[in-house]
C-alpha cells in the first residue's frame, strides 16, 4: 500500500500573501512601490539630506543660479537652493495629502458605512446631505474654507478633508453595499451574530480592499488640489518651502528661468504619478478578475 | 419621460437652498468685513460703517440669508460688493472665456480620448495599448497648470508659435485648450478602454463576428454604442468640473475667466458674486447631469423604459 499513497501537502496561503504576489508581477506597479518609497525617504531624511536652514536662507550674490554642482537644482530669485526647497517641501505636501485623505477616509468612512449598513432614511438623510456638498464646485468650496479658515497648512489640510468628505462617503457606502447583500453576511445575521460583530469581522475585511485603492489615489488627487491652491497665493504662505508655492513664486521668473518651475512640477507629478501606479497595481492584485 | 425631467428639475430647489446657505456660512466665517475690504485700512471707521449698512452686512445672517433667496426669486441676484456693478452681468461677462475654455477642451479631450481608448481596448497588450496608457497616467498625474507652463515655455518661448497669455483670437486658446484636456483626456481614454473590453468579451460579440459581420462595423456599432454609458457619465462630470474649475489654468495663461473671477470675489469677500457664481455652477452642474441621464435614455432603451415606469 505503501508506495500508492501520495502524500498531499496543503499548504495554506494566505489572502494577503497572494495579493501581494500579484502585486509584485505587476513592474509599473512595482515601479510606483519603489518611487513613492523613495519620496518618503526623501520624507523622513530630509535634514540628513540638506539642512532645514538652506531651504530658507536668502543669499542674494547666489540668486537665480542654474543648475550645477554647488546648486544641484538651481537657485529661486532669493539666491535660496531649489533642490533643499524640494526636499523640504516633500513634507508639507505629503502631509497633507496623506493627512487629508486619512482623516476624511476616517470621517467619510463612518458615515459611509453607517448609510451603507443600515440603508432606509439614514441612508438617504446622508446621501442628500453629500449630494448637497457635492454640487458647489470642488475648487470654490476649498479655497473658501481655506479663506475662511485662514492660510495655514493645517488649514488647507482641513479645507480639503472637508470638501472631500461626500467623495469618501460614497466610496465607502458603495464597498460596504456591495458586501451587505451577499450570502456570509445573511448566514451570519441568521446565526445571531450582533451587528457590530458582523461589521468589524465581515463587512469590513471584505469591503476594505477598493476602499484602500482610492484612498492611495486620492492621495496623490490631494496633492495636486494643494499644490493648485498654494499655486493660487492660497494656504502654505512664503518662505515656508511647498511645492505649488514655490511654482507660484517662481512663475514671473519662468521666461528667463525655466528650471525654477520645471523641478517643483516634477516632484509634484512624480509623487502623484507613483501613488496612480501604485493605486492601479492594487485594484489588479485585490480583483485578479479584472485584469482579463 | 418630460415627468422624470421635472421632478430632477423640482429636486433642484432644495440643492440650491442648502448650498447658498452654506455658501453664506462660510464667507461668513471669513475674517474681515466688506466695508474694510472695499475702502481699505485707511477709510474712517464711519464709513466703513456707512458702506457696511450699505451692503446690508450689519444683520444677522439668518436675514441676510431669507433677503438674498428672496431677491433670487424675483431673478434679481444683487449687485457686486467691489464693482456695484449686478452680479448677474459681471458673471455673464467672463463666461464666453470659460465656455470656449470647457467647449475646445471638451471637445479636444472627447475625440482623442475615445479614439485611443477604442484603440487600445482592441489592440490590448499591443505597444500602442501600453504607450497609450502609460502617457494617460503622466497626464492625469502631473498638475495641468504646471503642464501648461511646460507648454508655453516649448511653444510661447522657444518655437515662438502660439501667443503665451491673454485672451482674444482663438490662436490664444490652442494651449489653454491643450492644458485643459490632459486630464480629461486621460480619464476618458481609461474609461473608454476598461468599458470597451469589458463589452467586447460579451456573447453578442462573439455572435456579430461567428455571423461574418465586418470588424470594424462590430466595434463601432455592437460595442461602441454599448461601452458608450459609462463614457458619457465622464463627459458630463468632466464638464461641469471645467466650467469652475479651471481657475489654476487661467490663472497661468491670464484669461479673464469665470475662475478668476470667483477666487478674486473670495480673496476680497465680495459674498454676492461668490453666492452667484456659485449658484449659477451648481444649476449648470445639476442640469448636465439631467441631460446626461437623459442621454443614457437614448443609447440604453432599458433605462428609458425605467424612467417612463417612475
Amino acid at each position: 500500500m505503501g508506495e500508492n499513497t501520495v502524500k498531499v501537502k496543503i499548504k495554506k496561503k494566505s489572502q494577503a500573501g497572494d495579493i501581494w504576489r500579484r502585486f509584485l508581477k505587476n513592474k509599473t506597479a512595482v515601479f510606483g512601490l519603489i518611487v513613492f518609497s523613495l519620496i518618503m525617504l526623501v520624507v523622513l531624511l530630509a535634514d540628513v539630506i540638506v539642512s532645514y536652514d538652506s531651504a530658507l536662507t536668502q543669499n542674494i550674490m547666489d540668486r537665480l543660479q542654474a543648475p550645477g554642482a554647488a546648486h544641484w537644482f538651481g537657485t529661486d530669485n532669493f539666491g535660496r537652493d531649489i533642490f533643499a526647497r524640494i526636499v523640504h517641501g516633500s513634507r508639507n505636501s505629503l502631509l497633507v495629502g496623506i493627512g487629508a485623505v486619512a482623516i476624511g477616509i476616517t470621517v467619510g468612512g463612518l458615515l459611509g458605512s453607517v448609510a451603507g449598513f443600515y440603508g432606509g432614511k439614514i441612508d438617504s438623510v446622508i446621501g442628500r446631505i453629500m449630494d448637497t456638498i457635492m454640487s458647489i464646485p470642488l475648487m470654490l468650496l476649498v479655497l473658501s474654507l481655506v479663506t475662511a479658515l485662514g492660510n495655514s497648512l493645517i488649514n488647507v489640510l482641513l479645507a480639503m478633508m472637508i470638501a472631500n468628505i461626500p467623495q469618501y462617503v460614497r466610496i465607502v457606502r458603495a464597498a460596504i453595499l456591495s458586501v451587505v447583500g451577499q450570502d456570509y453576511i445573511e448566514a451570519a445575521r441568521a446565526c445571531g451574530t450582533s451587528n457590530l460583530k458582523i461589521i468589524v469581522k465581515h463587512v469590513i475585511p471584505n469591503a476594505i480592499g477598493p476602499i484602500i485603492v482610492q484612498a492611495t489615489m486620492a492621495v496623490g488627487t490631494m496633492i495636486l488640489n494643494a499644490a493648485g491652491i498654494s499655486f493660487l497665493g492660497m494656504g502654505i504662505q512664503p518662505p515656508t518651502p511647498e511645492w505649488g508655492a514655490m511654482l507660484n513664486e517662481g512663475k514671473q521668473f519662468m521666461t528667463m528661468y525655466p528650471y525654477i518651475v520645471v523641478f517643483p512640477g516634477i516632484a509634484i507629478g512624480l509623487t502623484a504619478l507613483a501613488l496612480n501606479l501604485m493605486g492601479d497595481g492594487l485594484r489588479d492584485a485585490l480583483d485578479p478578475k479584472l485584469k482579463d | 419621460m418630460s415627468k422624470y425631467i421635472l421632478k430632477r428639475l423640482l429636486t433642484l430647489i432644495p440643492t440650491l437652498l442648502a448650498v447658498i446657505f452654506i455658501v453664506y456660512f462660510i464667507m461668513d466665517l471669513t475674517p474681515g468685513d466688506p466695508g474694510t475690504l472695499i475702502l481699505g485700512e485707511r477709510a474712517s471707521q464711519e464709513e466703513i460703517d456707512a458702506k457696511n449698512e450699505e451692503l446690508g452686512y450689519n444683520k444677522p445672517l439668518p436675514v441676510r440669508y431669507v433677503n438674498y433667496v428672496a431677491d433670487l426669486v424675483h431673478g434679481d441676484m444683487g449687485n457686486s460688493w467691489k464693482s456695484g456693478r449686478p452680479v448677474m452681468g459681471e458673471i455673464i461677462a467672463r463666461l464666453p472665456v470659460t465656455v470656449t475654455l470647457a467647449v475646445g477642451a471638451i471637445l479636444i479631450g472627447t475625440v482623442i480620448g475615445i479614439l485611443v481608448g477604442i484603440l487600445s481596448a482592441v489592440k490590448q497588450y499591443s505597444f500602442l495599448d501600453f504607450s497609450a496608457t502609460a502617457i494617460a497616467m503622466a497626464l492625469a498625474s502631473f498638475p495641468g497648470f504646471w503642464i501648461g507652463m511646460m507648454l508655453i515655455l516649448l511653444f510661447s518661448l522657444y518655437l515662438g508659435w502660439l501667443p503665451s497669455f491673454g485672451g482674444g483670437d482663438l490662436k490664444h486658446y490652442i494651449l489653454p485648450w491643450i492644458t485643459t484636456a490632459c486630464p480629461f483626456l486621460a480619464s476618458q481614454m481609461r474609461m473608454t478602454r476598461t468599458s470597451m473590453l469589458e463589452v467586447i468579451r460579451m456573447d453578442y460579440i462573439r455572435t456579430a463576428r461567428a455571423k461574418g459581420q465586418r470588424e470594424s462595423k462590430i466595434i463601432m456599432q455592437h460595442a461602441l454604442r454599448n461601452a458608450l454609458l459609462p463614457v458619457v457619465t465622464i463627459l458630463g462630470i468632466n464638464f461641469g468640473g471645467l466650467l469652475g474649475g479651471t481657475v489654476t489654468i487661467e490663472t497661468v495663461f491670464t484669461l479673464p475667466g469665470v475662475g478668476s473671477l470667483i477666487i478674486e470675489a473670495i480673496r476680497t469677500k465680495d459674498v454676492p458674486i461668490v453666492t452667484g457664481a456659485t449658484v449659477m455652477l451648481a444649476s449648470f452642474f445639476a442640469i448636465l447631469m439631467l441631460i446626461v441621464d437623459v442621454l443614457y435614455a437614448y443609447i440604453d432603451p432599458r433605462i428609458k423604459s425605467r424612467y417612463e415606469r417612475k
